[in-house]
């Protein structure tokens, strides 16, 4: 006999599970105790590396780019228009866009979490090194430094609070957005959020992953403060 | 004194730059002797900064030429050429990121010294410019007073012990005060270190009391006159030159000489001034006290001598 309500939500293991977790309540920790290590902390761990992946290359990508439109400014307005572009496609659209391109795979995600992070890191990275002060820099020349010198010991280094800013911010839009990347494949935190959208709005499920996403942000963005503080003491002592 | 001072030749030295009929500066001639400082002084636009990067090749030549101890700059390595001079420039331009210490080891880290010998190097300079090298070494030029900064820009110039020091309005935004006392230090330095010198300023005043020699720019970067001090006072070569000094220029070549060298009269009642007391002072001593005569002291305060006022103005 079948004594589930045909009109009420379907909740996993309904049946077996606790009273909480049969009346949807709002946070059911036997719930996340029971399904900490198959469905959150790999997720978690998909999420970080998601996450990272599309950092990393976006950084890469973003400072070789930045490289050209500083040395080369005739490139800045063309490569900061297709950042801009890029940004400004939506993400779940271009997700769409990318599929019947690259297929529902991870590097259809990274394609899209790079392309989020390129406009922000640039940005940053060109502003950084505009904003060096001139008079460095004709010190650094009347000294005798080469200009290759003067780009990685004085540029560089007096661009980085802005570079490190910047990548603060692509970090933290980077772990947000990856929730996404659930609707191309079955990874990430937004993959226990989608089965609980889709089994009936499954509360505790979407607040525990919810709440992993931005604690994952908050802590990667604490990781970045710690790494520019140590990079850039002389910011401390103004 | 090899090493320690350059003779610079200035031949015909001439910047055009691109697009403009009149050169920024025309077929500057003038050599600056070992070991003496020549102030390059002129209005705005008359090209005495131009001239000054010339010689560094932050601006490039465009006809005649300049040469170093006899050697014409364009035969040597760009980024050598600029090793071997100190520059200093009035916005100081210490690099924010670098220690005090690191920024006066910047040109002996290019040269490849040795960690140890740049350390003990950056020491010395910053106790040689009134710093304190273990106080001040760790900190950030953002931590500095506009002064020290300044301090620290010399030592940086000074750090590989260069021939010739380019100085570019070096003490021109800092208050008068310290100004004052910046100049001071830098001549006693001087005294010591006998650097070959080009110095940048607009203030005649600075050209007269730094200089060893002055050269007057005029607009159109052309040399209106390249004398001593004293010369350029008396004799100024045209009406510009006389205007540029200012009508006070007698007053000015005054304050060159003080009380001790001159020919002092037999000791007499008066207001009494030391020996080392500029001529410019003794008269206005004079004129405050309605006095005909100086009682002319020796540093511990004992007469030693009289000067008239037809003494001082002789």
């Amino acid at each position: 006999m079948n004594l589930a309500a045909a009109s009420g939500p379907v909740i996993p293991n309904f049946g077996q599970g606790s009273a909480c977790e049969r009346t949807n309540g709002w946070f059911c920790t036997d719930w996340l105790h029971a399904h900490w290590g198959d469905t959150l902390q790999p997720a978690l761990v998909q999420h970080v590396e998601l996450s990272a992946v599309a950092i990393g290359v976006g950084f890469v990508l973003a400072s070789a780019l930045a490289l050209a439109g500083f040395r080369f400014r005739l490139l800045d307005p063309p490569i900061g228009f297709f950042a801009d572009f890029l940004y400004t496609i939506p993400s779940l659209a271009l997700f769409q866009l990318l599929v019947p391109l690259t297929g529902l795979t991870v590097t259809t995600v990274e394609i899209a979490l790079v392309s989020y992070t390129l406009l922000i890191l640039y940005r940053n990275m060109i502003a950084g090194l505009r904003a060096v002060p001139p008079e460095a820099l004709e010190a650094a020349r009347g000294s005798g430094l080469t200009r290759l010198q003067t780009f990685a010991r004085v540029e560089v280094p007096l661009a980085l609070p802005a570079i490190m800013a910047g990548l603060r911010i692509a970090t933290v839009s980077t772990v947000s957005i990856a929730t996404v990347a659930a609707f191309v494949i079955p990874q990430g935190l937004g993959r226990p959020i989608f089965i609980a959208l889709d089994q009936g709005v499954f509360k505790t499920e979407i607040l525990a992953a919810g709440l992993l996403v931005i604690a994952l942000a908050l802590f990667a963005d604490g990781l970045l403060v710690l790494a520019q503080r140590t990079l850039t003491p002389w910011t401390r002592s103004a | 004194m090899p090493e320690s001072a350059a003779e610079v030749v200035f031949d015909r030295a001439t910047k055009l730059y691109p697009g403009r009929s009149e050169p920024a500066v025309d077929s500057l001639s003038l050599t600056v002797p070992a070991g003496e400082i020549c102030v390059l002084v002129g209005p705005s636009g008359s090209g005495k900064t131009t001239a000054l990067k010339l010689v560094n090749r932050l601006i490039y030549l465009t006809g005649g030429e300049i040469r170093i101890d006899g050697t014409k700059i364009y035969d040597l390595d760009v980024t050598d050429l600029r090793r071997s001079i100190g520059y200093v420039i009035q916005q100081v331009g210490l690099f924010p990121h670098m220690t005090v210490a690191a920024n006066v080891g910047t040109v002996p880290r290019l040269l490849g010294w040795p960690r140890q010998r740049i350390r003990a190097r950056t020491a010395e300079l910053l106790d040689l410019v009134g710093l304190h090298a273990a106080e001040d070494g760790p900190r950030y030029p953002s931590q500095l007073s506009g002064g020290q900064r300044q301090r620290v820009g010399l030592a940086r110039a000074l750090a590989a012990n260069p021939p010739l020091m380019l100085m570019d309005e070096p003490f021109g935004a800092i208050d008068p005060i310290v100004r004052a006392r910046l100049q001071d230090e830098f001549l006693r330095l001087q005294q010591e270190l006998r650097k070959t010198v080009l110095f940048v300023t607009h203030d005649i005043d600075e050209a007269i009391k730094i200089g060893d020699r002055i050269a007057i720019f005029r607009q159109g970067g052309t040399l209106a006159q390249y004398d001593t001090p004293e010369s350029i006072l008396r004799r100024p070569a045209d009406d510009f030159v006389a205007e540029f000094v200012g009508a006070d220029r007698a007053l000015k070549a005054l304050a060159l000489h003080t009380l001790g060298e001159l020919e002092l009269g037999p000791p007499r009642d008066g207001p009494r001034a030391a020996a080392d007391t500029n001529l410019r002072d003794a008269l206005a001593l004079l004129l405050d006290e309605h006095a005909d005569v100086i009682a002319v002291t020796d540093a511990g305060g004992t007469v030693i001598g009289s000067a008239t006022r037809d003494d001082l103005l002789r």
